[in-house]
Order: structure tokens, then C-alpha cells, then sequence
């Protein structure tokens, strides 16, 4: 018995080293047949995968409609608390009234002025300056909130993802305190009365932790790309940074793309053509 | 010796029941924010700490202050201060244990709080601050103890105690420098991102901690037999009044770096504070009150005349220990973050459970304060007598 368990043990261990040491040469075939923004396929079949992912949005293609169609896409997807929603007498009979301030937010709507506060400028163009610019987590290199989290609740993946673990985060906010890009939202109350149609497939939060944009890596581990990429209709591009060859990387190299507050060295991974 | 607790007048069970009073209401409070989650704060995701956190700052000075006692004694042999050291020890403790409380209280999953243990992260501030703020607390207790049970005993204290006192020193310092340090080290927050962030937290903490504790040993006066001594209250009234004017001084060489270098991220923080910002002004006035209580009681520290009075010490000593208040809790942690790294402008104002809450941690600490300070002039008393 214990002889047998073994040997299959082994038999399984040998098809899974047979397995990694392939994928890498598959990688290549098809980061070169696919080009870019579908970065490469990982051990995963299906999944996308990158050394680090970055995301590139062409500004002249923004405009309100699209850009509520992409913040709907993401928030109805991750189960984002909306203020604004009816809430459900019958199933939450005892909500209490909102404060806006202590609103959820993954993606959303900014202004040049509060986009870039450190491109201020009086005689800035006036399409730039009425431009609804998107703003998300950038998913820094050198990442501030993941150097305040105590708990590690807030790490960054291999491939450059910054996300959160729900269930460790304890609500000490010193995340928030350290991303300069006003990217995090507080669960100051239970989301859940505040959520239209629950996505089965996302975790619902409780109260008391914090949340952002995770870059959809529910949806890249299957192969899909971000929700706002796919609403954005050709908006938004996704795909690995470090490779010279993505789609990412041929747009950077073409035109000229700004990042928010570049000087404070925390290397953020969205870039903006202007 | 915690029996000498349990025995008391009427007025000190007046005053324990009425501390009980305060701590069972904002409990109750609590219990509502434990539930329901901070929605009932007036925090929100601009301003991400409010009056917890700032209560919280502000006392861990208070805490380091505690050391304005021990280094003349222990290091300089400064024998005024023999009587009062155990005050200034045991000051220490009640405000750390304050400090604690105002950390767990704005936490969002308090009952994940040992996930700090579990996953120890040395890249955050926030780790080394529960080791030094657990440290000092151990430190204090241990230290205080043992000299009082020595005291009572009249016996010279154990001789371990000797390099645990040496200890705390630097402990002391370390607390309120990785307190600073958890602000100073974020890259978007203009106001709170300069070195001179721990120096200034630590003058004010010299200033607040020994400015708390004049008006201390006037209370002991008045309620007991002990005497700290006049003249252990005037080295501590000089010790305040160089440290506030340190504070003051620190904190006119930020306005000159602000205004003179006129970068807009670290400018509109302070401009926030002292003239307000786009038609927000919550703070202007608390931040010029907090100035001219912490300027006037500079001066009248200053001048013999009013240091030497019996009557207005104690008085200078309150317009400090609130002015510090101020400068250090609302205007520092609310000033950093209006406004905001997006430029919006969203001010604070704690709500009245937040304020229930904080007053309910400081009837707690008081009633720490409360029953260490009377073991300590029970003992003292005891001796003597």
C-alpha cells in the first residue's frame, strides 16, 4: 500500500516536472504568435501571465460613456458597495443612512488637476484640463502601501500585481495613509446592503478592511483581461512591461505616456498618453 | 501592595466610580462601532485617521516625556527628583496603556489584531512600534514596581533593575522616534514627510509629558499627605519651558521651508492649518489657539517671575499641555491628510461616539493613573511616617 502511493506519488511528481520544464519554451511560441496585450500563458493553461504587469490607457479615447461603462463593469463584477443604491428594506431593515465620504471605490472618474496635482499649470489646454481622466491602483513597482502593511495583508505577486488579502487585513489603514494616489477605500460599514446583484464568483468583504483594484487576477488566472480593458473598447490595454515585444511596451515606444506622480519614485505601472 | 488600592476615602471612590462611569458609556458606545464597523467615525476615505489616532500621538509623547525624570535622576544622580520618578514612571505606563487602546478601538478587525504576531512584517513602521510601545510599557512596569515594593520595604532595589532602567532610556526616545516615523517615511504626505517630524514629537513630548506632571504633583498635593517638593517642580517647569520652545522652534523652521521653498505639496497643508485652504478653514482656529497657548506658555516659563509663581504654574502648564494637544493631535494628523494626494479637500470633525469612545480610553488610563499614583503616595506616606 505504501509502496504503491508512493510510486504514484512519484509518477505524478515526474509528469509535473515534465510539465514546467515545457510551458517556459510554450510561453515563448506564443507570447510570439499573440503579441501583447494577451501576454503569455502560464502553468495554468488558460491563465495570462507576466513579469510585470502594466496598463497602458490612450486618454483621446476616454469619454464619460465609456468610462461608466468600465467603472460599472469592474464594480459590478467585484461586488463594490454602491452608496447610491436602494437599499433592501425586507433584507437589511436596520441600514443606517450613508456618508458619501466613506464611499468604496476601485476606478473612477478624476480630472486632470487631481489626476496629476503636480502638473499644475494655470494655462494648461483646456480639452486636458475637462478630460475625465480613469484613475485605479498603479500597481507600483516600489509600492508604499505594501511597506506600511504590518500583516503583509497587502503584498505584491511575482508578476507585479499589488493585491490584498481580505481575511488577514486587520483596518489599521496605514496603506491608505501611504499610497499617494488616494487608491484604497475603507469598508467603513458592511458593503453588502449597498450591493445591487451579488457576483457569486467574488468575495463579498465584510466590514473594517480595506479594498482596491486587484487588476482583475481572478480573471487573467483564466485567461480573460480585466473588465475595464474589455469595456474600454480599445481604451485600456493590459500586458507584461518587461517584455519588450508586448503591446504595452510597442505603445510606450511610439508615444509619449505620463505616469501620476512620477517623482516620488514609486514606479507606477499605469501609464496615460496624452 | 495592590491592597493600598482598595482603601480609600470617599472622594477617591467618588472619582473611581465616576472614571467607571465614563469607561462603561463609551463602552457601550464601542460595543456600536464594534458592530457596525467605524461608518460611525467621521472619518472617511480622505481621512483615513481622525482623533484616534491623534489621541493616540499625542499620548505616546506624553509616555516618552516620562524619561524628563529619569535621566536627571538615574544618569545625573539629580537627588530632587528621588520623590518623583516613580511618577513620572508610572505616568508613563497609564499613558501607554491609553495609547494601546486608542490603536485597537481604530482598528477595523480588532480580533485579528495578533495578526501583527502572526505575520511579522519588519518593513512596516507599524511592527516596530508595537515592539518599542510593548517594550517601554514592560519596562515601566517592571522598573515601577520594583523600586516602589523596594521603597516600601526600605531596602536598595534589586540590582537587575539597574540595566533595565539604563533601558528605557533609549526606549523612551524609541517610541516617540518609530511613532514619527510611521508619518514621516510615507511619500505623498507633504506635511508629515520631513526629519524634523521625530525631533519636533519629541520636544513636544519633553514639553506635554513634565508639563502634565507639575499639575500632577499639585493634584497630589492637594488630595494626600505626600509632597513631591517645590523645588523638583521648578527643574521640571525648566524642562518644559526648553522644550516647548524646541517644539516652537522646530516648528517655525518648517514654516520657513514650507513657505520658502513654496512647493505646493508640502505648502497646502500648512496653509490649510493656519489660513485655511479653498474656502476650508475647520481647523484655523484650534491650530493659532494651540499656537498662542503653546507661545504664551513659553514666555511665562521663561520669565522667573511667573515660573517661580505658585499659583500661575499650573496654569502655563495647561495652556502647554493643550496647546501641544492640539498642535500634535488634531493639526498634525489631520493636517496631513488635507488635503488629500489628489489635491480634494475633505475635512474632518470627530463625531460624538468618536468622542465618547476617546474620552472612555482616557477614563481608563485614568483610572490606571489613579490607583498606581495612589500605591505610590500611600507607600511614600508609609515610609516617611
Amino acid at each position: 500500500m505504501m509502496e504503491k502511493s508512493r510510486r504514484s506519488f512519484l509518477r505524478v511528481a515526474g509528469i509535473a516536472a515534465i510539465g514546467l520544464g515545457v510551458s517556459p519554451a510554450m510561453n515563448f511560441a506564443s507570447s510570439d504568435s499573440n503579441g501583447a496585450a494577451v501576454a503569455v500563458k502560464g502553468k495554468n493553461e488558460q491563465a495570462l501571465i507576466a513579469k510585470r504587469w502594466g496598463m497602458v490607457i490612450d486618454t483621446s479615447k476616454l469619454n464619460k460613456e465609456i468610462n461608466e461603462k468600465m467603472i460599472e463593469a469592474c464594480h459590478k463584477a467585484h461586488n463594490v458597495p454602491d452608496f447610491n443604491h436602494e437599499v433592501d428594506k425586507g433584507k437589511y431593515p436596520k441600514t443606517r443612512p450613508v456618508n458619501h465620504k466613506q464611499e468604496i471605490k476601485w476606478i473612477w472618474e478624476e480630472h486632470f488637476p487631481y489626476a496629476f496635482p503636480d502638473k499644475e499649470d494655470e494655462f494648461l489646454a483646456e480639452k486636458f484640463h475637462d478630460l475625465p481622466f480613469l484613475v485605479t491602483c498603479n500597481h507600483c513597482k516600489n509600492a508604499p502601501c505594501v511597506q506600511a502593511c504590518p500583516t503583509k495583508a497587502t503584498f505584491k505577486r511575482e508578476d507585479g500585481i499589488v493585491i490584498m488579502d481580505f481575511h488577514r487585513c486587520i483596518g489599521c489603514r496605514f496603506c491608505m495613509a501611504a499610497c499617494p494616489y488616494g487608491s484604497r477605500s475603507f469598508n467603513f460599514r458592511d458593503p453588502r446592503p449597498f450591493i445591487a446583484e451579488t457576483n457569486p464568483d467574488f468575495p463579498t468583504r465584510s466590514k473594517g478592511v480595506v479594498e482596491k483594484c486587484n487588476l482583475c487576477a481572478e480573471r487573467l488566472s483564466k485567461g480573460e483581461l480585466p473588465h475595464c480593458v474589455e469595456a474600454s473598447e480599445g481604451a485600456i490595454v493590459v500586458g507584461d512591461l518587461e517584455n519588450p515585444e508586448s503591446e504595452v511596451r510597442v505603445i510606450l515606444k511610439e508615444q509619449y505616456a505620463i505616469r501620476r506622480n512620477e517623482a516620488l519614485g514609486t514606479e507606477p505601472s499605469v501609464y496615460y498618453i496624452m | 501592595m495592590l491592597e493600598i488600592a482598595i482603601k480609600g476615602s470617599k472622594n477617591y471612590w467618588l472619582w473611581i466610580v465616576f472614571l467607571l462611569l465614563v469607561m462603561g458609556a463609551g463602552f457601550a458606545v464601542y460595543i456600536d462601532q464594534f458592530m457596525n464597523g467605524l461608518m460611525i467615525t467621521g472619518m472617511s476615505r480622505d481621512v483615513s485617521w481622525g482623533f484616534y489616532i491623534a489621541n493616540f500621538t499625542f499620548l505616546v509623547g506624553v509616555a516618552a516625556g516620562g524619561v524628563m525624570v529619569v535621566i536627571p535622576y538615574y544618569l545625573h544622580n539629580y537627588e530632587k527628583f528621588h520623590r518623583i520618578t516613580i511618577l513620572g514612571e508610572f505616568l508613563a505606563i497609564a499613558a501607554l496603556i491609553m495609547c494601546l487602546l486608542f490603536i485597537i478601538v481604530d482598528l477595523g478587525q480588532p480580533t485579528r489584531m495578533l495578526n501583527v504576531l502572526l505575520y511579522p512584517t519588519p518593513n512596516s513602521m507599524l511592527f516596530y512600534d508595537m515592539l518599542v510601545l510593548n517594550g517601554y510599557l514592560f519596562l515601566n512596569i517592571v522598573i515601577g514596581w520594583k523600586v516602589l515594593e523596594a521603597e516600601r520595604n526600605q531596602v536598595e532595589p534589586p540590582l537587575w533593575t539597574k540595566p533595565l532602567i539604563y533601558l528605557s532610556v533609549p526606549f523612551a526616545i524609541g517610541i516617540h522616534t518609530v511613532t514619527a516615523y510611521l508619518y514621516c517615511g510615507l511619500p505623498g504626505r507633504g506635511y508629515w514627510l520631513t526629519a524634523i517630524l521625530a525631533p519636533r514629537f519629541l520636544a513636544s513630548a519633553f514639553a506635554a509629558g513634565p508639563a502634565f506632571l507639575i499639575i500632577l504633583c499639585y493634584i497630589i498635593k492637594k488630595f494626600t499627605k505626600f509632597d513631591p517638593g517645590w523645588e523638583a517642580m521648578q527643574t521640571l517647569a525648566k524642562i518644559v519651558c526648553w522644550a516647548i520652545i524646541a517644539n516652537l522652534f522646530f516648528f517655525l523652521c518648517e514654516v520657513f521651508v514650507v513657505y520658502y521653498s513654496n512647493i505646493p505639496s508640502h505648502k497646502t497643508h500648512l496653509q490649510y492649518l493656519l489660513f485655511g485652504y479653498h474656502g476650508y478653514h475647520a481647523l484655523v482656529p484650534w491650530m493659532w489657539s494651540g499656537l498662542i497657548m503653546m507661545f504664551t506658555g513659553a514666555f511665562l516659563l521663561v520669565v522667573p517671575q511667573f515660573r517661580n509663581n505658585k499659583t500661575l504654574l499650573p496654569f502655563t502648564c495647561a495652556l502647554i499641555f493643550f496647546g501641544a494637544w492640539i498642535d500634535k493631535g488634531l493639526g498634525m494628523i489631520s493636517g496631513g491628510f488635507v488635503p488629500s494626494p489628489l489635491h480634494h479637500v475633505t475635512e474632518y470633525t470627530p463625531t460624538g461616539p468618536e468622542i465618547m469612545i476617546t474620552l472612555a480610553v482616557y477614563a481608563t488610563g485614568f483610572l490606571v493613573l489613579t490607583i498606581l499614583y495612589k500605591l505610590a503616595t500611600q507607600v511614600k506616606e508609609e515610609v516617611r511616617g
